[in-house]
């Protein structure tokens, strides 16, 4: 299939960007990334520059990738990365917009590539449980109900790629912080720490600039993950000091 | 050179209890005024650097990563071993370590693998206390499941996102180090060079990916957690990241790499699909607990189902093949990864691959959703259940087990593998072989660690499922931090190393005018290219299957790549940017010398041994075939500017287990 593709170009962080179009001749088997990697190998064979964008793992886990493809982060699919979006969603004679995440909390760093070490800083602020190695008991000496350590998991899923903060209009870090903070909350070994590292991952998510959560829940439809705003409910009601927990 | 493998006196269970209790310590005034540097955030680097801090050191953890989360550990599926016994069958430290000794071929240290099964307790209670989410059983306590090559059920999991999982706990205790000031993270550092002192290892050369400003980085000692060469193969399970260029750089600083050519070809794989693929996606070895692997019996049938005119669930049970279960009846579809990918070569070499390129087997999950579907319906008391609700049933239990890897198959190829098997191939997934370290994860060069699967330690000829995120852990968690003693101790008078001295402005010139070079070559293809040949190359001639007549062609056509290479490739942009054409070529360059070591290693070894199967040494049912007389030793490669190398040899000493002939039979 051949394919138009308008791709967001920016030199650097202080350069002003701008649109150029490509033609690019791809296979339905495709994956969206390698497709661009197409793309890129023509641009070279022209000794142009190709396209910065960034990627690793290339199946859904890491969270490097993170473009926005025709207005949605990650592309058209629900639950997909961008690495694992294939091109038989696509046919032939389509125009495709891909451009950067854009969030005053995730810089530009080069054409598709973002700087999304804010996200680092806030799980530094407190997403741990403070136990050094060798103090562990005995992994079986606590039981942990299936139903609750299922729950905890399905918060811990979040792969960090910055695709709620992309699809919120107020650049709100909510989900990917309640996703931590209700993971951990979740466990007991998690509980004894909770209130003081909610308060300082919010206080930290503030200080890098991301935006307030106004409630209008496109990071859960976005997120590749599925991690569900009932997160950001349960976090809320933790925040403003009411028993967290409770419902089990 | 003589290499010493520092493996303590006494009794093998004894061994690692003893020594560390007469290890030479650091104590905390001094541990202050010490630093190390930690290359790598994967399982074995960040719960190094994490636990060095803890401990009080002053520790500098780099990776080119643009956060320690993303390194390639988080990939990881399956599982983490650990001798828990939780499920009292019968398992035990003493039995994890024979089944990872007789799994890696007898080609092992004793001594490493005994600790690694000791240790692997104290992984799975660290890693709990963490908030790790590990599956449990319905009683709220851990369950487990069984991997191949073992009849225990030994294997903790976290869905299939294991490594993940781990990886996150880890980071979150690094995190928690970064923000105490104990450890000093720089992310997007690549280390391109190491620099030696007085012939100790006294620091790195970095360059900043997003500035690409070189920057000399001095610390005590180093330690590398970079993980696996891999991607030497181009199309791997690796993340497209991973790469052997720290080590590799090593070896050119005088540490040997040991036993390069042992791969581990993993036998359940999605198949290639295009000359435009970029990587492999693993199917994790635990679907080997339920799926059942099978060719057609009948050629008709193979052809039939390749042109699409019959399905493979039209096939018959009688006219399908479980070759697994036919040639080895006691481990049956859980035989070791060598062993299955071996046996799905044989299948597709006779013609039987059932998609277009002939190179792909089926693994069926249809018995398994039967079975759970009708034990479901027992115990919800379902009399007379209808066939689709027992599927319907059973689809529902798979799902739980295995949902996110099923999901990612039907992303990837388009196939519901709940109606239809998966179609399935070997693939190039993780690498035995690495840098040699003696008992104390320290390599030859005084100084200088490798953890991780960076290093050759404890696998063998090959590695066990669900052993490399326990071997990951175990050496950054609670072997390094322990034995960097050994070497610290007699440092504590050693002043801040000073990164101004000759040695590292030298090594800095040096890693500039190499990537001065590589951008003024200019020509004509991309660097992409030649490592799509490497990997041609590598797979043809150094893959599941290998001989002499081969590696000896294919390592003519390496030296010819590479110098092709240097004369043709283009590079564009520049050094002083953000540049990932730059930073592939450098790496690629690196594997240009690490892919003909690789076979350099292969030739010599005249023997088959796990990963390692030469075409010339099979039994004639066309196993493996050892040489123990001749070949029963770890094989350390040196590696100088010229490109000559030089073997040398650690003999391993078996003192505990007889070595025999491999049966999974
Ligand atoms: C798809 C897949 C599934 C797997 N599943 C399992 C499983 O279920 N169970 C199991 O036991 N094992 C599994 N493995 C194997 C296991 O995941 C790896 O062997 C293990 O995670 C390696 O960890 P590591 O810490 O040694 O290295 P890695 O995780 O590869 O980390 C390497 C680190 O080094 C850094 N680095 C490398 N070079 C440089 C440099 N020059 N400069 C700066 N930084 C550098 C990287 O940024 C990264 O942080 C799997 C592997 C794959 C590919
Ligand atoms: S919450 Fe979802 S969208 Fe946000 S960072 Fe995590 S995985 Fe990505
Ligand atoms: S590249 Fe890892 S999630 Fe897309």
């Amino acid at each position: 299939m051949k394919l138009n593709l308008k791709i967001w170009r920016q030199k650097g962080p202080d350069s002003t960007g701008g649109f150029e179009t490509y033609m690019v001749e791809a296979d339905e088997h495709m994956s969206f990334l390698e497709m661009l990697d197409v793309l890129n190998e023509q641009l070279i064979h022209e000794k142009k520059e190709p396209v910065a964008f960034e990627h690793d793992c290339r199946e859904g886990i890491c969270g490097t990738c993170n473009m926005v493809i025709d207005g949605r982060p990650h592309g058209p699919q629900q639950g997909t990365t961008t690495c694992q979006l294939h091109m038989r969603a696509y046919k032939d004679g389509d125009t495709i917009t891909i451009e950067p995440i854009r969030a005053k909390s995730f810089p530009i760093i080069k054409d598709l590539a973002v700087d999304r070490s804010s996200f680092d800083r806030i799980i530094q602020a407190g997403g741990y449980i403070s136990v050094n190695t060798g103090q562990a008991p005995d992994a079986n000496a606590i039981p942990i109900e299936k139903d609750q350590s299922s729950r905890a998991f399905d918060a811990a899923t979040c792969i960090g790629c910055g695709a709620c903060v992309a699809a919120c209009p107020n650049g709100s870090a909510m989900l990917f912080t309640a996703a931590k903070i209700s993971h951990l909350a979740l466990l007991p070994q998690g509980k004894v720490e909770h209130t003081k590292r909610t308060s300082k991952m919010v206080a930290q998510m503030d200080k890098e600039g991301f935006g307030m959560c106004s409630n209008v829940e496109a990071c859960e439809v976005e997120c590749p993950k599925e991690i569900s705003t009932d997160n950001i409910a349960r976090m809320n009601r933790s925040f403003l000091g009411s028993i967290f927990g409770s419902e089990g | 050179m003589s290499l010493e493998s520092n493996v303590p006196k006494g009794a093998l269970a004894e061994k690692w209890t003893n020594y560390r209790s007469k290890m030479n310590l650091v104590a905390p005034n001094n541990k202050r005024r010490i630093e190390v540097i930690v290359v790598g955030t994967g399982l074995a680097g960040a719960s190094a650097a994490a636990t060095l801090g803890e401990l009080g050191y002053k520790v500098k953890c780099f990776t080119f990563h643009d956060s320690p989360r993303r390194a390639h550990s988080i990939a990881a599926q399956g599982g983490i071993n650990a001798a828990k016994n939780y499920q009292n069958d019968g398992d035990s430290i003493y039995r994890l370590f024979y089944d990872t000794i007789k799994g890696g071929d007898y080609r092992s240290r004793e001594a490493n693998t005994h600790r690694l099964a000791e240790i692997s307790l104290e992984i799975i209670d660290q890693a709990v206390a963490q908030g790790v989410p590990l599956a449990r059983e319905y009683g709220g306590l851990l369950a487990n499941r069984s991997f191949g090559g073992v009849q225990v059920s030994r294997t903790f999991y976290a869905r299939g996102q294991t490594g993940q999982q781990l990886l996150l706990g880890a980071y979150q205790a690094l995190s928690r180090q970064i923000s105490n000031g104990s450890v000093v993270m720089h992310n997007r550092h690549e280390m391109l060079d190491l620099v030696k002192v007085d012939g100790k290892a006294r620091g790195i050369i970095t360059r900043n990916l997003l500035t690409g400003k070189l920057e000399r980085h001095a610390a005590h000692c180093v330690v590398l957690a970079t993980g696996g060469y891999g991607n030497v193969f181009y199309l791997s399970t690796n993340a497209m990241m991973s790469n052997v260029s720290a080590a590799w750089r090593s070896v050119k600083k005088g540490a040997l790499m040991a036993n390069p050519c042992y791969t581990q070809i993993h036998p359940t794989c999605i198949p290639v699909s295009g000359e435009y693929q970029s990587k492999l996606t693993l199917m994790s070895e635990s679907l080997r607990n339920d799926g059942r692997v099978w060719v057609p019996k009948n050629m008709e049938d193979v052809m039939a189902i390749r042109e699409g005119k019959l399905k493979p669930t039209d096939i018959k049970e009688e006219d399908r093949d479980y070759y697994l279960e036919r040639r080895y009846p006691a481990f049956g579809n859980l035989v070791p990864r060598d062993v299955a990918s071996r046996a799905a070569k044989i299948a597709t070499d006779e013609g039987k691959g059932v998609n277009k390129t002939g190179l792909a087997v089926f693994l069926d999950f249809e018995a398994a959703i039967q079975r759970y579907g009708n034990s479901e319906a027992i115990s919800k008391g379902i009399a007379n259940p209808s066939k689709d609700m027992i599927r319907k049933m059973g689809k529902e239990v798979v799902k739980q087990k295995y949902g996110n890897l099923f999901q990612m198959y039907e992303k990837i190829t388009g196939d519901n593998p709940y109606e239809t098997p998966m179609k399935i191939y070997p693939a190039v997934h993780y690498t035995m072989g690495g840098v040699w370290v003696d008992y104390n994860l320290q390599t030859n060069v005084p100084g200088l660690f490798a953890l991780g699967e960076a290093n050759f330690s404890d696998h063998g000829a090959n590695r066990l499922g669900a052993s490399a995120l326990m071997q990951g852990l175990a050496d950054g968690y609670f072997v390094i931090p322990y034995t960097i003693g050994q070497f610290l101790a007699d440092e504590i008078r050693t002043p801040m190393i000073d990164n101004n001295s000759e040695e590292f402005v030298e090594a800095e010139k040096a890693v500039a005018e190499r990537i001065d070079q590589i951008l003024s070559i200019k020509g004509d293809q991309s660097v992409e290219s030649f490592h799509r040949r490497l990997g041609k190359i590598m797979w043809e001639y150094c893959g599941m299957s290998r001989n002499a007549e081969g590696l000896n062609k294919g390592i003519q056509m390496i030296k010819d790549l590479r110098a092709e290479f240097y004369r043709d490739v283009f590079v564009p942009g520049r050094e002083d940017d953000f540049n990932p054409e730059l930073e592939k070529a450098l790496r690629v360059a690196d594997f240009l010398e690490m892919g003909e070591i690789m076979m350099a290693d292969a030739l010599n070894r005249n023997e088959s041994a796990g990963g390692h199967f030469r075409s010339e040494y099979q039994s004639e049912e066309g196993e493996a075939q050892r040489n123990d007389a001749d070949y029963a030793y770890v094989a350390a490669w040196s590696w100088d500017e010229g490109g000559n190398h030089q073997l040398h040899k650690e003999d391993l000493v078996f003192e505990n287990v007889e070595l025999k002939t491999r049966s999974y039979k």
